[in-house]
């Protein structure tokens, strides 16, 4: 039974990523990234996470915020806050479901303090942002005191609460690639009513050229199982085919067929359930998305 | 300025400047040179034999001062009562010791077994971690019908079969009745158990002063003297060397109404080292050592005939009490909930048995409402599946079935007397804001898009104003219930009023000094309203029951009343009449008729300490305490109505409206009952829809925190549509019968009854509480394929 208060830790606050890094290996994996703290935090609280240190990313220059690209991507630093992304004129014009997932968020108080580079890197199975980066294909920057690289959104979530982050990285930003003429893209979900967490979140992406034919489709899902997963076998169904009532129904029926009987089952939702509401929700972010994209 | 007309307006409330600038004073605001922080160590288990403590590592930690263990301090920490004791010859009741740190076995998970004393509040808790305990964990119980099974793990050797009390009450022979009736229709009816969240979790604050033995206790609570009284009686410390003091509270909804172990470990262990201690609540162990509310299982069977009339009601409850009796629990799930079937209903033939089990769970005691949501409850959802057996209109069957209007006392079956009441009033009043037959056909065109709206009613009563101190105290009261003011007029004129009540949210400074002010003529800055002190007033109850205007509020007006009375004679002396001749109004003692004799207010209070022209004998000043003990409860009423919206492939449920006409007698500030019964309603409505606390069989709370128990926010709701209809009591002068508890009691029939009409062409006639979206999606599920397989039989026979 914990009182509320942490274990002792060490308080570190580099200026660059390179220190940063430097200082997360110093600890040998027992130090923690403190971004918007509404994961760690809470965590260490409860006393579930107890880091030697903490390494506060608050003065590290650069990794705050979004930037359009003359390609027509979006970079966004890591360290940019739920807020900031809600409010962002480039972001509700060019991939507004970013903010509309962001804006979903838990409360106020989260979303002021809140990071995408968090998000992301905390993997919360029931995470919102995950499902959208997955969607949106976000390439997700990784640096360490000695290399930088770049994750493919599909390849970065591996398992509750992992993801392909080496221990001594940093996720410095996410560039999202442009989405094109005729895309569109939505998130919709199923809150938890205590948490406001997702019981299922699904976000797509869809590109619908001039004859009303889905060019591309992409589907990230979230709160089902284990890790957020992109729905491939959703997305072929609805590739090369106008988007009728029927087409959707099919797709959906196939969203979240990658999370066979791995769908999460606790005192909030039952597999079965979590299975149900996935294909419902798939057919919502897929019609959403779809009448973003003939607009 | 004439000040007569602030009854009945919508004063803004004094108490909030202070609060929302930040000048509140909590329990954690308050600090005490030298002061130490007390943390303590809690069972991870539902069920187990404590074998060993191990202190050694703890207490030699960095910034720690001692610890202690149940053993240690045994005797000094005595045995928690329970307030409340059932009869013993006929409900068979047990009350097993209940040591605030527990030292042979822990009987549910949070149970205390030691307290840690440090220079911090993080050396404290550090040293928590420290404390090695070797338990042996024994098989748990946590389902209250289960726990009374043959071979269930017993929680206390001395409540057999976990049985704390086997209660009952009736009117009339229901038996008897269900025999004649042409329909019986039965339901097993779960009441699921809450937790409370206040916004301010508990916290304690103790200081003892060895030179002249006095302890002094800040704590979180509802009734200070009764902790005061309390804390006494268990651990023997001089009652008029303990004072208790409730700062700023922030909410309690029942859970602060108890002497709490924590508040005798602190003031113990404040005296043992003779240092200042602090003990404050994190939300994790406030959902585990704070009370929860509700948990009944209810069996429930309602008789009548085949056009409407309701001939009898039987309900058996299994009542979850937790691993210990709290102060007022054995009185919740009995007296306040037993006596409340009748309804407003005139069926007479009433059977209620009620077993108090002991489990291997939190203690369960009152939560707003306490006893009487889960009577309206069941009442209102079994009037509505009666309504819906028979194939009648579920308003239509409740006008039938209505007491008639009445205004000076109505006797009940089961033995008690409503005060006033009108029903039918109520219910016409939620009808002008609320357009059935127009709901009706929005529903039937609703389903034909295949959405699904229902619309539910909870036709409600409660009882109020607790309590007839006499009545009570048969029933197993430990307590009086009465209530206590004193009024002392300064010279100057201005007033402190000192109330025995105990407000934590209800806003007792702005309406008690509405009622002065509006009494003395005297605008309402001159009056200041102080609570929640034993040291500096007189002996009170404190609040709860929506008890502190209905009775608080008239144990004011009398000595509104006396005070007024000597003034009279002070005034008349001073105008060379008799007192008899003397009016008073607007803040002016004068004489009809003769204009020039004309005293102010200020100049009688400044006489009656001058005191040199007063009456012979008269003593100077102008003071007076008052003690009022009613004759009777309140019994408030009201008609709430919601709708309800379901997503059919989904199951998300939301509360779509929600119209509220409540019943409460006069109203001394309309806004503060809003805002009462809105917070209610959020609170009722929680219920309904969304929190739910659940226990794993081996006793580990699934849903410890606000992240996993869904405490209701604003966006859960659509604006609440409030009204009221004014039906004064004659149990006060005031006629008002309190406003704390209405829409939690009426709030959660309306809404699981507006769900199941949603579903009723389904074949759907009841539902559970939570109304979770995957309930919902599974009940309709499951009731779609049933009807599917009705028709295939239906067509097979048909071939
Ligand atoms: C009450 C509440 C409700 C919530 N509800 C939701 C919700 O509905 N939906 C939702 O998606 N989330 C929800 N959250 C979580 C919230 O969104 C968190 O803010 C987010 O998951 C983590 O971001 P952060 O910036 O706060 O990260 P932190 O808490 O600071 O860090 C989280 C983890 O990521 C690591 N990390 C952070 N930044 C980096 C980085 N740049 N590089 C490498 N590692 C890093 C940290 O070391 C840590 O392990 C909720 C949180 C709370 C407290």
């Amino acid at each position: 039974m914990t009182t509320g208060v942490t274990d002792p830790f060490a308080y570190h606050a580099p200026t660059t990523v390179r220190e940063a890094s430097q200082a997360l290996l110093r600890y040998r994996g027992d130090a923690k990234v403190l971004a918007g703290g509404h994961s760690l935090i809470p965590m260490m609280k409860l006393r579930i996470a107890s880091p030697q240190a903490i390494v506060d990313l608050r003065n590290v220059e650069g990794l705050k915020g979004i930037t359009a690209n003359d390609d027509g991507s979006i970079t966004i630093g890591s360290m940019t806050t739920y807020y900031e992304l809600i409010t962002s004129d480039v972001i509700n014009s060019n991939a507004s479901s970013i903010a509309e997932a962001a804006s979903q968020v838990a409360d106020t108080q989260v979303r002021n303090w809140g990071t995408i580079g968090g998000s992301l890197a905390h993997a919360d199975p029931a995470g919102d942002l995950p499902a959208v980066a997955v969607a949106l294909g976000f390439e997700i920057h990784a640096a360490s005191a000695r290399s930088q690289r770049t994750i493919a959104s599909d390849r970065f979530f591996r398992g509750y609460l992992e993801t392909a982050l080496r221990p001594n990285e940093i996720l410095t930003g996410v560039t999202v690639p442009a989405q094109g003429a005729g895309s569109g893209d939505a998130y919709v979900k199923l809150a938890n009513k205590a948490s406001h967490y997702a019981i299922v979140g699904v976000a797509a992406s869809l590109t619908i050229d001039d004859g009303g034919i889905c060019t591309s489709a992409r589907i990230g899902i979230t709160g089902a199982g284990p890790h957020a997963v992109r729905s491939r076998r959703a997305e072929r169904i609805l590739v090369g085919k106008e988007l009728n009532e029927s087409v959707v129904n099919r797709a959906a029926q196939r969203g979240g067929a990658e999370i066979a009987g791995l769908f999460n089952d606790d005192v909030h939702a039952s597999a079965e359930y979590r299975e149900a509401m996935t294909q419902v929700y798939t057919a919502r972010a897929v019609n959403a998305a779809a009448e973003r994209a003939m607009n | 300025m004439t000040t007569e007309t602030l009854i009945g307006q919508e004063v803004k409330r004094v108490e909030d400047h202070a609060l929302i600038t930040g000048r509140g004073q909590y329990v954690d605001d308050l600090r005490l040179p030298g002061l130490l922080h007390l943390a303590l160590v809690r069972s991870p288990y539902g069920h187990a034999k404590i074998n060993r403590i191990d202190v050694s590592a703890a207490a030699n930690a960095d910034g720690v001062v001692s610890v202690f263990t149940g053993a240690d301090l045994a005797e000094q920490l005595g045995s928690l009562p329970a307030g409340w004791l059932l009869d013993e010859e006929t409900a068979g009741m047990k009350a097993p010791e209940h040591p605030p740190l527990a030292f042979e076995k822990v009987r549910y998970v949070g149970d205390a077994v030691a307290a840690v004393v440090a220079n911090s509040p993080a050396a404290a808790s550090d040293a928590v971690a420290l404390v090695e305990v070797d338990y042996e964990p024994l098989d748990a119980v946590t389902d209250a019908e289960k726990a009374t099974a043959d071979g269930a793990p017993i929680v206390h050797d001395d409540a057999p079969g976990n049985l704390a009390f086997d209660w009952s009450v009736g009117a009339g022979d229901y038996e008897a009745a269900a025999a004649e009736a042409d329909v019986v229709v039965s339901e097993r009816i779960i009441n699921q158990r809450l937790i409370p969240n206040p916004m301010e979790a508990r916290g304690i604050m103790a200081d003892y002063n060895g030179g002249t033995d006095q302890l002094t206790i800040w704590t979180s609570t509802q009734i200070p003297h009764l902790v005061r009284l309390l804390f006494s009686l268990v651990t023997g410390h001089p009652e008029h060397k303990v004072r208790v003091v409730a700062p700023d509270v922030g909410g309690g909804f029942g859970c602060k109404l108890y002497l709490y172990a924590e508040e005798v470990i602190c003031g113990i262990v404040a005296k043992q080292l003779e240092r200042p201690v602090k003990w404050i609540e994190s939300r994790t162990e406030n959902y585990v050592a704070t009370t929860h509310g509700r948990d009944h299982i209810a069996d429930a069977e309602i008789c009548g005939t085949s056009d409407g009339i309701v001939t009898g009601l039987k309900v058996h409850v299994y009542a979850n009490l937790g691993g210990y009796l709290s102060t007022f629990a054995p009185a919740i799930p009995t007296i306040l909930f037993g006596l409340m079937l009748g309804g407003c209903y005139k069926f007479e033939n009433l059977s209620c048995t009620v077993k108090g089990v002991f489990t291997n769970t939190t203690p369960v005691d009152a939560y707003r409402g306490a006893g009487r949501p889960e009577a309206t409850y069941v009442v209102e959802r079994m009037m509505e599946r009666y309504a819906h057996e028979i194939g009648r209109d579920v308003l239509g069957v409740r006008r039938r079935n209505f007491v008639r209007p009445f205004k000076r006392g109505h006797d009940m079956p089961i033995g008690v007397t409503y005060d006033s009441g009108n029903y039918q009033g109520a219910l016409a009043a939620a009808l002008d804001k609320f357009d059935y037959q127009a709901f009706r056909a929005e529903q039937r065109a609703a389903r034909r898009e295949g959405k699904l709206l229902g619309v539910g009613f909870s036709t409600y009563i409660e009882i109020c104003g607790m309590a007839p101190s006499a009545v009570a105290g048969a029933l197993g009261a430990g307590a009086g219930l009465w209530e206590s003011s004193t009024v002392r007029v300064h010279p100057t004129g201005t007033v402190t009023v000192f109330t025995g009540t105990s407000p934590h949210g209800q806003g007792h400074e702005t309406t008690l000094a509405q009622i002065t002010s509006s009494r003395l003529g005297i605008p309402m800055e001159n009056v200041e309203v102080v609570h929640g002190d034993t040291e500096r007033h007189q002996f009170g109850t404190g609040t709860f029951g929506s008890r502190s205007l209905a009775v608080g509020g008239e144990a004011l007006m009398m000595s509104l009343d006396k005070v007024i009375d000597k003034a009279k004679q002070i005034a008349a002396h001073e105008m060379g009449v008799d007192s008899k001749q003397v009016s008073f109004e607007n803040g002016t003692f004068y004489v009809e008729d003769i204009q020039e004799r004309e005293i102010p207010w200020g100049d009688v209070a400044l006489g009656a300490y001058w005191a040199k022209n007063l009456p012979d004998g008269l003593e100077p000043g102008l003071e007076a305490v008052s003690f009022f003990d009613p004759q009777n409860f309140t019994w408030p009423f009201g008609t709430h109505v919601a709708v309800i919206e379901i997503d059919e492939m989904t199951g998300e449920t939301k509360l779509a409206r929600y119209v509220a006409i409540d019943d409460v007698g006069n109203v001394i500030n309309p806004m503060i009952v809003d805002g009462m019964v809105h917070g209610g309603i959020a609170q009722g409505v929680g219920q309904a829809l969304q929190e739910c606390a659940v226990y794993s069989d081996d006793g580990q709370l699934m849903t410890g925190s606000m992240m996993d128990y869904a405490v209701p926010t604003a966006e859960d709701f659509p604006n609440f549509e409030t009204g009221r209809t004014v039906t004064p009591t004659t149990v006060n002068s005031l006629g008002a019968k309190g406003a704390g508890e209405t829409g939690t009691i009426a709030a959660s029939p309306a809404v699981v009854n507006a769900a199941v009409d949603a579903l009723k062409h389904l074949g759907v006639t009841h539902l559970n509480m939570p109304l979770s979206a995957e309930k919902m999606w599974r009940t309709i599920q499951d009731a779609k394929e049933a009807r599917r397989a009705r028709r295939s039989a239906a067509a097979r026979r048909g071939n």
